[in-house]
């Protein structure tokens, strides 16, 4: 699977705002078994310095997957997604996300490579408040396996 | 310094949990049809499900659920999860490879499954526990 180098350093619009809700931070706290009281009660949140419940480190994913279908789709770059498997994930936090956050994202193309037939992409996501705070820096590599 | 194990059980009902709460519905996660069509050898957990529970390991291990500002992996291996009541088990481990005057502790993280390493170049930066 080849990729088109020339979308290296390609940046998209801005998402629509993502509501981070208490509710849902308490729901992925549960699925992932992190039962620290910081993620499901506001009191203790308050007591580490938060505004609302914390987030657990990989929750953005949530965000930035569903933001990355930009690139994904993106019909010129033309993404097989049957043949995508995840290559590497990284955080870069400025702050944790907490339950109230306004969150959008924007995805730039940071690497685009062809190595052995296969693609690999590496998009840069940062998500900001609607305010323009910088809260994490998400960087995903996704590998799009060539025909065997 | 080498940090405490720690043992995560992943079952089935663990994934379909973690499909619904990430939104991430991959047919690889919860179907053995699906995933042997593509080749698997069966249903995988999410990498990052895998990648969730490390970073549980490493919260704990830096005493505070809010203390992780760099965590970073490369999934190098599919965690298979058979369709059993004791699904399988990830281990966690890691070494201290740096404590800053800034008050940051960066850890080199390895998670393995059945003997076999799933996480290569896993580190994660945490705010040094006072």
């Amino acid at each position: 699977m080849s990729l088109d180098p020339s979308f290296v350093g390609r940046t998209y619009p801005p998402t629509a705002p993502y509501q981070v809700g208490r509710e849902k931070i308490r729901e992925f706290a549960t699925a992932i078994g992190a039962t620290d009281p910081a993620h499901h009660d506001p009191a203790a949140a308050r007591a580490l310095g938060h505004s609302d419940v914390v987030a657990p480190p990989t929750f953005p994913v949530i965000v930035t997957m569903a933001a990355s279908r930009q690139i994904i789709e993106d019909p010129a770059l033309g993404v097989d997604y049957s043949r995508v498997v995840h290559g590497d994930q990284r955080f870069a936090y400025t702050r944790p996300v907490v339950a109230g956050d306004e969150l959008i994202c924007v995805n730039t193309i940071e690497e685009v490579t062809t190595r052995g037939g296969h693609g690999f992409l590496t998009t840069r996501t940062d998500v900001r408040t609607a305010a323009g705070e910088q809260v994490v820096a998400v960087w995903s590599k996704i590998v799009v396996r060539g025909e065997a | 310094m080498e940090l405490p194990t720690q043992t995560f059980r992943v079952t089935r009902a663990d994934l379909v949990r973690y499909a619904g709460a990430s939104g991430d519905f991959n047919p690889i996660h919860w179907s053995d049809r699906i995933a042997t069509k593509v080749g698997l050898p069966g249903v995988i957990a999410h990498g990052m499900f895998t990648m969730a529970l490390v970073g549980r390991a490493v919260a704990a291990w830096a005493g505070a659920p809010d203390a992780v500002v760099d965590f970073g992996v490369r999934f190098t291996r599919p965690v298979v999860v058979p369709d059993t009541d004791e699904g399988t088990e990830i281990e966690v481990t890691a070494v201290v490879k740096e404590v800053t005057e800034e008050g940051l502790t960066r850890l080199d993280v390895t998670a393995t499954c059945l003997g076999e390493k799933v996480l290569s170049q896993a580190r994660a930066t945490v705010r040094t526990p006072r």
